[in-house]
């Protein structure tokens, strides 16, 4: 089984410790895995911005560094689903075929690829767990609260399972935390907003430590943490799972 | 012409704290609402499905159906109209009335049960400037129409409105005490006040949920039953309906009602379902089959099925977006994730900051009752405003110089390192300066480290 790692543009500058938590998380589930070092980024912030024929040049990009691999794992449900959903408007070589059907999202991967359902760590801390919207509804990754009142999913199970932990009952389990990309900046007022009320959420229900499958929400949760001064350390799910502790 | 776009009206609209609380409260307690009227009922998502499909099945006959409607409708003693557009519409509308009114030394009267087609056509302010006074009878309704606005929701239409902005609007055109905010004294005062317009009107006007091409029968949902109190009481009805309203037969109704009280408020069925087949002796009935730009969406393969809309408001309920910018931010009929792709096929120019009010969450295609993909068209409009050049001059050129440097992995690490390198050498002041980045108003940026991942990666994997 050859794996690639693939540690999205905006983690390997800012995050350097969700890659690195990642990488030793993956071996230390006895996988070997290798990490091609002209990688960039998958395409999705230009796409998202109305311009994916822009964006060609780094699907093809993309495509060619990670083809030969029989899995490509990543931190980021929100890259993995842009892959899969998105790179139609490139030709469906076997190359492309192939790459959009190894990406895989870490948790997913861990669970149905490795198939393990525990890991033996201890984390007895209080924590809240951000569902990525593409993660959740895009990739299916948990339930969805349109579609049914039982809240639960890939990352809640592994979370659960963990020596100690005790996780946050949100008022709203999974609204969006108003990233979103360009609009983030585009949409500044709502944007922050919604990432307010998501903290006041978590706040209000006790959180100590807020996680989530994707470092795109996390990067905007944890600027409104730090602006307010709240009592919330913000944590990757992949540094949880490696065994770091707040 | 320059519009506001929908940032600046949202940025305009979160100035309010409170009020942007409560707004995004008050229309999380009906999506709420319909969550515990949807989880009970087991074979829901099935019949989202069977409404999809029917109404996918409807659209690609939807010629064959139109005239079946026409035919059957015509038999039961229906007068049919066809409008290719708005204007069409209002002046088909205004000629019946002359027609059928003939009044003297005043003006015609209208009630207008609640039609966000007519509102799409502008109809109020046409027929008062040719001498028709209408009276819109829906409660929503006639609060705005009182305030000379346009509906912020297409089930809730005065839903930006507290109790008190109410009370300040009957006081000053129905007299009631100045501060009175009682909801029950309000809608009393309304009662009143409409039970006058109902008996003195000539025409009542409605809209159309569902027409049924099998029977020519239609269908009009409504709560407050003012829809039925004006046309039995008035000698005409006209009822008006987008060619998309058609189901092909009266067993395919259930399906929908079932789906559209829940989704949009979360009854299990609306207060008043009312058939209506054939003009009572004496009376006239009219229906007005409206084209208005949406033969053109039928024609649009990526976003046709837009077109199976049954307006039950579910979209905007849930839209974390539409909660904390309000429906007069979208500056469209039909507000929230459906009117943003809805709208560009109207006027891609005027709307173009539409596709780009979402996060692309999907939560609107999840709670949509007839599974339109909503997120996957605003995302598929956005390709096609940037294709005809309307995105901001600057976001062009920064994404294309993005997508240059991120398929060049040179460029691209020497990039992020002096980035990260500018960040960590210039004051806070400067990186967070709210004018040049409007990350920083409510955010910190994450903290800059010395080593990216490739960096360690390289430093000590290698």
């Amino acid at each position: 089984m050859k794996v690639a790692l693939f540690i999205p543009c905006y983690v390997d500058q800012f995050y350097t410790n969700v890659g690195v938590s990642t990488l030793q998380l993956l071996e230390k589930l006895g996988v070997e895995v290798v990490f091609p070092m002209k990688q960039t980024c998958c395409g999705q912030p230009m796409a998202n911005g109305g311009c994916e024929q822009d964006s060609k040049g780094v699907y093809e990009h993309f495509v060619e560094t990670f083809s030969e691999f029989d899995y490509v794992v990543t931190p980021s449900g929100s890259c993995t689903y842009h892959i899969k959903k998105h790179y139609d408007i490139i030709e469906q070589t076997p190359a492309v075929q192939k790459v959009r059907k190894s990406i895989y999202e870490l948790v997913d991967f861990i669970e149905n690829v490795l198939k393990i359902e525990e890991i033996p760590n201890s984390f007895p801390h209080k924590v809240g767990l951000h569902l990525s919207c593409h993660g959740q509804r895009g990739l299916r990754q948990a339930n969805a609260s349109e579609i049914t009142g039982v809240r639960d999913g890939q990352i809640s199970k592994l979370l659960r399972k963990l020596n100690g932990i005790e996780l946050t009952e949100l008022e709203r389990n999974d609204e969006c935390c108003g990233f979103g990309g360009m609009f983030c900046v585009t949409e500044e007022a709502v944007s922050a907003r919604m990432g307010q009320d998501r903290i006041a959420d978590h706040l209000r229900n006790g959180t100590k430590v807020l996680t989530g499958g994707d470092v795109s929400c996390l990067m905007h949760l944890e600027g409104i943490v730090k602006r307010q001064n709240a009592p919330i350390k913000v944590m990757h799910i992949a540094e949880i799972l490696n065994g770091n502790q707040p | 012409m320059n519009h506001p776009d929908h940032p600046e009206l949202a940025e305009a609209f979160n100035k309010d704290f409170e009020r942007t609380t409560w707004h995004d409260e008050t229309l999380w307690f009906v999506r709420q609402k319909r969550d515990k009227a949807v989880y009970p009922v087991p074979e829901f998502q099935d019949l989202r499905t069977l409404a999809s499909e029917i109404k996918d099945h409807t659209l690609s006959n939807l010629d064959n159906y139109l005239i079946e409607f026409e035919e059957n409708a015509t038999k039961n003693g229906v007068k049919v109209h066809w409008a290719a557009d708005a204007t069409e519409h209002n002046q088909i509308v205004m000629e019946i009335i002359k027609n059928s009114c003939k009044v003297e030394g005043r003006n015609a009267r209208l009630v207008k049960s609640k039609s966000m087609l007519t509102e799409e056509c502008h109809l109020n302010g046409f027929l008062e400037k040719n001498n028709i006074d209408v009276v819109d009878t829906d409660l929503g309704e006639r609060i705005v129409q009182f305030r000379n606005e346009p509906p912020s929701h297409i089930v809730l239409p005065a839903i930006h409105l507290k109790k008190e902005d109410v009370g300040e609007t009957f006081h000053k055109h129905l007299g009631t005490t100045k501060g009175e905010k009682d909801p029950q004294i309000l809608t009393e005062a309304a009662r009143q006040h409409l039970r006058g317009k109902f008996v003195a009107a000539d025409v009542a006007l409605t809209g159309i949920n569902f027409a049924i091409a099998e029977t020519g029968s239609f269908v009009v949902c409504t709560n407050e039953g003012n829809a039925d109190l004006g046309v039995n009481l008035a000698k005409v009805h006209i009822a008006c309906m987008g060619i998309e309203k058609i189901i092909p037969k009266l067993h395919h109704l259930s399906v929908y009602t079932r789906l559209l009280a829940r989704s949009a408020t979360g009854q299990p069925v609306t207060t008043y379902t009312s058939h209506f087949t054939k003009p009572v002796e004496g009376k006239e009935m009219h229906i007005v089959i409206v084209d208005n730009g949406r033969t053109q969406q039928l024609g649009r393969e990526d976003f046709r099925s837009s077109l199976k809309c049954i307006r039950c408001g579910a979209c905007m309920n849930t839209c974390p977006v539409y909660r904390r910018s309000g429906g007069h931010s979208y500056d469209f009929t039909v507000p929230g994730p459906i009117g943003a792709i809805l709208s560009p096929n109207i006027d891609l120019h005027k709307h173009k900051s539409l596709p780009f009010a979402s996060t692309l969450c999907g939560s609107c295609s999840d709670v949509c009752p007839v599974k339109i993909d909503i997120h996957v068209q605003l995302y598929k409009w956005r390709q096609i405003v940037g294709q005809a050049n309307e995105l901001p001059a600057a976001k062009k050129w920064a994404m294309k110089g993005m997508a240059k440097v991120l398929s060049m992995p040179k460029v691209y690490n020497l990039s992020g390192k002096l980035a990260r390198g500018a960040l960590r050498i210039l004051p806070h002041g400067l990186t967070h300066n709210q004018s040049m980045n409007p990350w920083a108003k409510a955010r910190e940026l994450p903290d800059a480290p010395k080593q990216s991942f490739k960096e360690w990666y390289e430093e000590n994997r290698k």
